[in-house]
């Protein structure tokens, strides 16, 4: 199995006195079509850990790789060229612009690879058919509900056919029915073959994945792979 | 959806097609309308009150230019010497005839003011004069100044011998005489006078249009009884001659005492009025980049409050692939087209208000092409200096830090 995601002793600290270690020789590997939860306390470092992932941040040693891609050497222009192409964000606040319409949004996933205006609109169309908004294509996202919305932030995400999709607490905004709906979607994505990386709190929504890494005090505590969960995703 | 498939070599380079630039580089000024609209207000009012000024420099400078061509260069003024002891104020009985002979002189005309009131009927009381003068002219007057007529004839070898009479544009008005018909007068030193002709509004002898004017002859017959020495000489010389003619006329038409004779080239006091004007012009320009320069500061502001209020869209872009340097160029961008939009509306308004302008002034509208191009380019110049430091500071912007959650 190829590894979509593999980091290897990664430290990040952060200056001032005493330095801060918010990352602590972190080593994981994460493989292609594989749907993962990191969980942890504020403060654990998981979202330090996201940041670096996705290439927004980077570690004060050690290395990343994405889709065996490294990325130590890289210049910053290089690194946006990696999130461009190999990654899809979906935040918790969801970032959509409010003065575009549902479609654009989505389209400026493929805005910083040079696709014409017109191609991004039919890929963009089709991925908001995937995510169950064919019919609110046009809106603008005030006039959206907090679910539609961040069903629109996850096809802006995947319009790129990213090698992994991170999402940070994708769930954190919405209300639980709105939550239940934008995880199942998530699900979906998984057993399509997407690879996933899902960073949160929420111990219930983390027990629901097969696989959880939790995270305290900059360190992985633990790794483990629910087989219960794993069979039942592969039955559904 | 396909099922992602793991490259392996390193990905191309993000890039922004360039117009993804301009897409993105107007999103901010087309969500934010009114904001938009006030900023461009600053460099809008500069650009005007540049394009306007030089429009109407231009426009100024055009109606001059047209007075002069109408006057002719090459027109000289012919005058006794005036001041202390010099001279009788007429010129030597000879003068006429004695320019006449200079080679390069294409035509030559006498004016001599006479005194006596022009007057609609005999009815009217002798005082009232509306301001209207007598002058003396031999034929060829109309001819040296490049004058021309609105209505009838001019005199001609016949009629400056009897008593017909011309009025200039503002006596006939005066007169409340608005064409030539047939057995119309007006009462002269207590004659009877045909009005033969109206004038046009001559440029070069503005007097001339508050003027009766009458034959040589006719005014030494029929009003002051004696001959008249000419107090006023016109002459029009060959192109290029005007200065040399110019120097041998005082001697030429009195050899005794020339400086008794005093020669103007009446288009001078034109060049002069235009050479003036640029004075202004310079001093109004001046104005204009002073409101250009707080238009400028005025939208580096708002681009600094831009840059603050979208810290989230630029971390979200920076996630999406954009690069610094996508950044730097998109509020760049919208930076200069938020001036660009000003120098537009201020190029309009300026050519507005010289239009408006001009046309009170019954001047030909022109606006420079340079003041149009010259406002865009200026706009666009001042919106990039403007953009350059809220562009860099958003590029700057950690992706990491413009992400936090507020």
């Amino acid at each position: 199995m190829t590894a979509a995601l593999e980091i290897v002793d990664v430290v990040k600290t952060y200056p001032g006195e005493p330095p801060v270690v918010a990352l602590d020789t972190v080593s994981l590997r994460v493989d292609q079509g594989e749907m993962v939860g990191i969980v942890g306390p504020s403060g654990s470092g998981k979202t330090t850990l996201l940041h670096i992932i996705g290439t927004l941040d980077r570690p004060t040693s050690g290395e990343v790789l994405l889709a065996g891609v490294a990325t130590a050497n890289m210049s910053d222009r290089q690194l946006s060229a990696v999130r461009s192409q190999l990654l899809g964000f979906v935040f918790q606040q969801f970032f959509l612009l409010d003065g575009m319409t549902a479609l654009d949004n989505v389209a400026n996933g493929l805005l910083y690879r040079g696709v014409a205006p017109s191609q991004r609109r039919k890929e963009a169309a089709e991925a908001l058919e995937r995510v169950g908004l064919g019919n609110r294509m046009h809106h603008v996202p005030s006039k959206l509900s907090g679910g539609e919305r961040q069903r629109v932030a996850i096809a802006r995400a995947i319009v790129n056919r990213p090698a992994i999709v991170l999402a940070d607490e994708p769930t954190g905004n919405l209300d639980t029915k709105s939550g239940v709906a934008v995880m199942d979607l998530v699900r979906d994505l998984h057993s399509e073959g997407n690879t996933v990386i899902i960073i949160t709190h929420d111990r219930e929504l983390a027990s629901s994945l097969p696989r959880r890494i939790s995270m305290r005090d900059g360190r992985v505590e633990s790794d483990e792979r629910d087989v219960q969960v794993e069979t039942e995703m592969a039955a559904s | 959806m396909t099922v992602a498939v793991a490259p392996t070599l390193a990905p191309t380079r993000s890039r922004l097609r360039p117009g993804d630039v301009l897409r993105v580089g107007s999103l901010g000024l087309r969500s934010r309308r009114l904001r938009t609209s006030l900023s461009t207000l600053g460099v809008a009012i500069g650009i005007a009150a540049m394009v306007g000024v030089l429009g109407l420099s231009a426009s100024s400078q055009a109606d001059l230019n047209s007075k002069i061509k109408a006057l002719g260069t090459n027109l000289l003024e012919v005058a006794p010497g005036q001041g202390f002891g010099r001279g009788t104020g007429t010129l030597p009985d000879t003068a006429v005839a004695m320019t006449g002979r200079i080679g390069p002189v294409t035509a030559v005309s006498s004016l001599t003011t006479v005194t006596a009131t022009v007057r609609r009927t005999d009815q009217i009381d002798v005082g009232i004069t509306n301001g209207i003068g007598v002058f003396a002219a031999d034929p060829g007057l109309l001819d040296t100044l490049h004058a021309k007529l609105a209505d009838g004839k001019f005199l001609d070898a016949a009629t400056a011998q009897y008593p017909a009479v011309v009025l200039g544009a503002t006596a006939a008005q005066k007169l409340g005489i608005t064409s030539v018909g047939d057995g119309l007068r007006v009462y002269i030193a207590d004659k009877w006078f045909d009005v033969i002709g109206i004038m046009q509004p001559v440029a070069a002898a503005p007097g001339l249009d508050r003027a009766a004017v009458v034959g040589l002859v006719t005014a030494e017959t029929y009003i002051v009884g004696a001959a008249i020495a000419p107090a006023t000489i016109y002459v029009r010389t060959a192109d290029g001659a005007t200065d040399a003619v110019s120097g041998v006329l005082a001697s030429t038409i009195n050899p005794a005492t020339p400086e008794e004779v005093q020669v103007s080239r009446p288009s001078d006091a034109l060049a002069a009025q235009q050479a003036a004007s640029t004075a202004f012009t310079s001093l109004f320009l001046g104005l204009g980049a002073v409101a250009l320069l707080v238009g400028g500061i005025g939208i580096a502001n708002v681009m600094v409050i831009a840059v603050i209020e979208r810290r989230t869209e630029i971390g979200l872009r920076r996630a999406l692939g954009a690069t610094k340097a996508h950044i730097r160029r998109q509020f760049l961008t919208e930076a200069v087209l938020l001036a660009g939009a000003g120098g537009l509306v201020g190029v309009v308004l300026g050519a507005i208000v010289t239009a408006i302008y001009a046309n009170t002034q019954h001047w030909q509208v022109v606006i420079p092409p340079v003041a149009i191009l010259g406002g865009l380019v200026a706009a666009v110049i001042i919106g990039g200096i403007a953009g350059l430091y809220p562009a860099a500071r958003a590029a700057r912007l950690p992706p990491t830090e413009a992400l936090r959650s507020n």
